[in-house]
């Protein structure tokens, strides 16, 4: 039986390979054909897929977080606050504290070496989650304030709009660092798209060490693959890694993405491609849970 | 007076280090006997983040009046600035050159962040 809830990470190491087209069609096949799906844009400094969906947003929520406030009458100039963090964002020069915000990881450290409770929370907002509807499918995005730097938080709250009774699927930045770790940790399956160029497989080999490191099932998807070299197929090959999906380098699809459409609502004959990677993809969740 | 210089050795005769946060050694020189102490700042060297902060507040911890340095960014120069530390900047020299110049006038003091910052 599938399960209704299954969260798919669609990453990438190389930026620009397609993780927004495949993972906006994939959420939208899935839907059409198979079950409810929903899909979130977790690329929170530069969400895209609402370019795409045109979704009607319901609901935008400001997201904050904690960061210390220093009452500089109550504090002794001790010290311990700085000497406890480890990320440099909070300094005590005798009587004087500052804090920089941006660096605050908002572990709550400072406050509780605190000898004279001099600190208190303070909550300062890092960006929106936006939730709603697109079409069949439901819908939630993160927006980052421009120059915040706290991706990873607002990637956790995004996530916490999932719906409990669809197919997630989640559009991850692009990297292997912070941001993406926390986009796709708890998924049960990982899609790597990736482009057949040199620069595409070596972050794709990134991209694998991380999804190894993290022990998540996956499997690569090359777009515009018949534009570049065959190295992704050998490597895929040699490391024994699936390629669930092939999408050529089609002038059509170029053209329907510079206008913000989606591949399967233009060009219906891609859209068997989308619904048989969910297919092999709820298939091998299967299997796992099986073995 | 004593003076704090980011450097790339221990001693005079090396050469200033032009990163402030990032810098291997502080030299604290004093000016009128030129004998000077060393203090590592190798911690802040492989720091994730925040290293101009770090290196700003072991210099408020030195006692020094003023430090020389080749480029300060904005937390550094907050931190510093908190510290009433004064700020010369130099370009390319020996540390003794450096406590040389500004004996003589010839650094200039800045009342703002000279760079831009970094995050990570």
């Amino acid at each position: 039986m599938t399960k209704k809830n299954i969260k798919i990470a669609v990453a990438s190491g190389k930026g620009g390979t397609g993780k927004t087209t495949i993972s906006t069609n994939l959420a939208r096949a899935i839907a059409k054909n198979r079950m409810a799906a929903q899909y979130l844009d977790c690329d929170v400094e530069e969400p895209n897929g609402h370019i795409f969906l045109k979704p009607e947003i319901q609901k935008s929520k400001a997201i904050t977080i904690d960061v210390p406030e220093v009452d500089s009458n109550k504090c002794s100039g001790c010290g311990k606050c700085s000497d406890i963090c480890q990320y440099n964002a909070i300094v005590s020069l005798k009587k004087i504290v500052m804090t920089f915000d941006q660096l605050c990881h908002s572990c709550g450290g400072c406050k509780l070496v605190c000898p004279t409770s001099a600190i208190t929370d303070k909550a300062k907002e890092i960006g929106f989650v936006d939730i709603g509807v697109a079409k069949e499918i439901g819908f939630a995005q993160g927006r980052l304030n421009i120059g915040d730097i706290h991706t990873p938080p607002l990637i956790k709250q995004v996530k916490k709009a999932a719906s409990s009774d669809s197919v997630i699927v989640i559009d991850a930045p692009p990297g292997t660092s912070c941001p993406v770790i926390e986009a796709i940790k708890d998924s049960d399956f990982v899609v790597l798209v990736t482009e057949p160029t040199p620069f595409g497989l070596n972050d794709l080999k990134l991209a694998v060490g991380m999804v190894r490191q993290l022990q998540l099932p996956f499997a690569v998807v090359i777009n515009r693959s018949d534009a570049g070299d065959n190295e992704i197929l050998r490597y895929c090959s040699k490391e024994k890694i699936d390629v669930a999906l092939e999408i050529r380098d089609d002038i059509k699809i170029a053209k329907a993405y510079s206008r913000g459409e989606m591949i399967v609502d233009v060009l219906p004959n891609y859209e068997d491609g989308f619904t048989d990677l969910f297919d092999y993809i709820d298939k091998n969740i299967q299997l796992q849970e099986k073995s | 007076m004593k003076v704090a210089v980011t450097a790339q050795g221990k001693d005079l005769a090396s050469e200033i280090d032009l990163r402030f946060g990032r810098a291997k050694y502080l030299l604290v020189v004093d000016t009128d006997s030129n004998e000077f102490e060393v203090c590592d700042n190798t911690v802040n060297l492989n720091a994730a983040q925040g290293a101009g902060i770090q290196t700003g507040m072991n210099i408020a911890n030195l006692d020094v009046e003023a430090v020389i340095t080749g480029n300060v960014g904005p937390n550094a120069f907050k931190t510093l600035d908190a510290a009433k530390v004064k700020i010369f900047l130099a370009k390319k020299c020996s540390v003794q050159e450096a406590i040389d110049k500004m004996k003589s006038g010839e650094l200039s003091e800045i009342d703002n962040a000279n760079v831009e910052g970094h995050w990570v």
